[in-house]
């Protein structure tokens, strides 16, 4: 299978590998994919009192398509809002990387990933809410 | 001596021709280019010549009896087609139903498939954990109606190397034929299709450093003789078994080839298990998680199928573009479905999404090892510290206890 450029980029020098303390209230944490299909993503974003993503980090077991869609995403939240953010559709990456239609799944996985995280992240801050108002 | 890239370890899908070889085809493109059926002129002789001397080279590395039971094909694929497809239709007043294995090539799985739908009946043996069908399992499988047993020398992708003589006693006995494809162990680990009970053999000269496009299929004579229906029609080349104009340049090859194997092969082997056994453990000693697929015991000596859990077959080969190999990974085929020959070994989707097949051969070199070791424990560590189901694994969780999203 030959590769874009961008692909084999992001596959070599993936952006914001890592992990984010998924107990913290400020960070979600998405984990989507199956290890039996091939490709599991965790996204992780951290985000600040004004609502805008600071922080984004990943990390995939999947193939190269699979890594460079979701180092992609985690270079495209940061410093977007959980809105703007949550925008983010899968063709947009399909098209920035070029990936050959037998690699969408990669780009649907990394959305879902996306959207994923910031459920998880209003969640918690749903809990928390809920917490604090209980507590009145 | 400077290692020149991508170095390459997939001798299971093709090998360079062997220089040796080369040497003898060239006359034969440009000089001795007659056509081996010309009976009226010396062109046609001196290529009749070539071609018979490459016979007798190839009956020796098989184990016939004759050449006469060599039968020139275009390769492996044909043979396997011609063996099964020719054998059914000769016999099929005699029977309709066929035993193979889950493990085989496609060339003899989707040739089974065709039979199947013209009404044979096809039973598929499945393969212990190592890869190895039960002799017995045969046996048992055989009924009245059975007229052909086919069951791979030697694996592709795990390098399992079958009972063939065990099964060779039963069917035998029973009166059945025995096929085999031979493709990936003849000249590597001992073959005798004599001594083994060997009906016919599918076999190939470019997985033993002879050109491609020239293969053979080895038709035993007596003690049964067997017939088959040509699959092809037109001149009655090949004692009317296969028509078509003989492959000169690539025949003699293919000898040549043959006969390096004759003479070199055992060393060749014991060469290249060593390397293997350096390459394994290299890696293994440096890396957790690592699991040989196959046998440990039963297999080619160049190959070294291995899964690195945590880790994708294709973004792993991707990481290691230094070194030509395959992956049974779901990603590096069309299908998006991971290895058939894995999963019938049991091995769980997940390690066959991450394995990698390492196939070592004759011009493989020690140092050459070395770097692929060294750069395989670099990546696989590389991209573990980007994978999440390895953090998860060194947390402690239990994957299979996690809720996936399948999709």
């Amino acid at each position: 299978m030959a590769y874009s450029d961008k692909v084999i980029e992001h596959a070599e020098n993936p952006r914001n590998v890592g992990t984010l303390n998924k107990d913290d209230d400020s960070v979600g944490t998405g984990l989507v994919g199956a290890p039996a299909c091939g490709d599991v993503m965790r996204l992780q974003i951290k985000v600040g009192e004004n609502g805008v993503i600071e922080d984004a980090k990943f990390k995939t077991f999947g193939c190269g398509s699979a890594i460079a869609s979701s180092s992609l995403a985690t270079e495209w939240i940061k410093g977007k809002s959980i809105d703007e953010a949550e925008a983010i559709k899968n063709s947009d990456i399909v098209a920035e990387l070029n990936l050959p239609p037998v690699k969408i799944h990669c780009s649907v996985l990394a959305e879902d990933a996306i959207k994923s995280a910031i459920a998880d992240y209003r969640a918690k801050q749903a809990a928390k809410k809920a917490v604090t108002e209980g507590a009145k | 001596m400077a290692l020149s890239f991508p170095i390459f370890m997939d001798y299971h899908s093709t090998t360079p021709v062997d220089p040796r070889v080369l040497e003898a085809m060239l006359p034969y493109f440009t000089q001795k280019f007659g056509n081996a059926a010309s009976r009226n002129h010396a062109y046609g002789w001196v290529a009749e010549e070539a071609v018979d001397h490459a016979r007798e080279r190839i009956a020796k590395l098989v184990g016939a009896q004759s050449e006469k039971e060599i039968v020139f094909t275009s390769g492996a694929t044909e043979s396997n087609n011609l063996a099964l497809k020719g054998v059914a239709e000769f016999y099929k007043d005699k029977g309709n139903h066929i035993i193979t294995t889950v493990l085989e090539h496609k060339a003899v799985l989707d040739t089974c498939k065709r039979l199947e739908a013209e009404g044979f009946r096809v039973t598929y043996l499945p393969v212990a954990k190592d890869g190895r069908v039960d002799p017995d399992d045969v046996k048992k499988a055989i009924t009245d109606q059975t007229i052909l047993v086919s069951v791979m020398f030697a694996n592709n992708e795990i390098g399992t190397v079958q009972p063939l003589a065990e099964i060779g006693k039963i069917t035998r006995e029973k009166g059945v034929l025995l096929h085999t494809d031979a493709v990936q162990g003849l000249g590597k680990v001992p073959f005798d299709a004599q001594a083994m009970n060997v009906d016919l053999a599918s076999i190939t000269a470019h997985k033993m450093y002879g050109p491609k496009g020239v293969g053979a299929l080895f038709v035993r004579r007596s003690k049964p003789r067997v017939r088959l229906v040509a699959q092809m029609d037109g001149g009655g080349h090949e004692r009317g078994n296969r028509s078509g104009t003989l492959n000169v340049p690539g025949i003699v090859g293919f000898g040549k080839a043959a006969q390096i194997m004759s003479e070199e092969g055992e060393a060749d082997s014991a060469k290249i298990l060593a390397l293997r056994e350096r390459l394994h453990k290299k890696i293994t000693g440096s890396l957790d998680e690592v699991h040989l697929n196959g046998s440990v015991r039963d297999r080619l000596p160049g190959n070294l199928n291995l899964s690195f859990s945590f880790v994708e077959g294709e973004a792993m080969m991707m990481a290691i573009k230094d070194v030509a190999v395959s992956s049974g990974s779901a990603c590096t085929s069309a299908s998006l479905e991971p290895s058939y020959v894995l999963r019938a070994l049991g091995v769980g989707d997940e390690l066959a999404h991450s394995s990698i097949r390492f196939g070592l051969g004759r011009f493989n070199t020690e140092e050459e090892v070395d770097f692929v070791a060294n750069l395989v424990i670099d990546k696989v560590q590389k991209l573990r510290d980007m994978s999440p189901l390895y953090e998860m694994f060194k947390e402690g969780i239990d994957l299979n206890s996690v809720q996936w999203t399948a999709h």
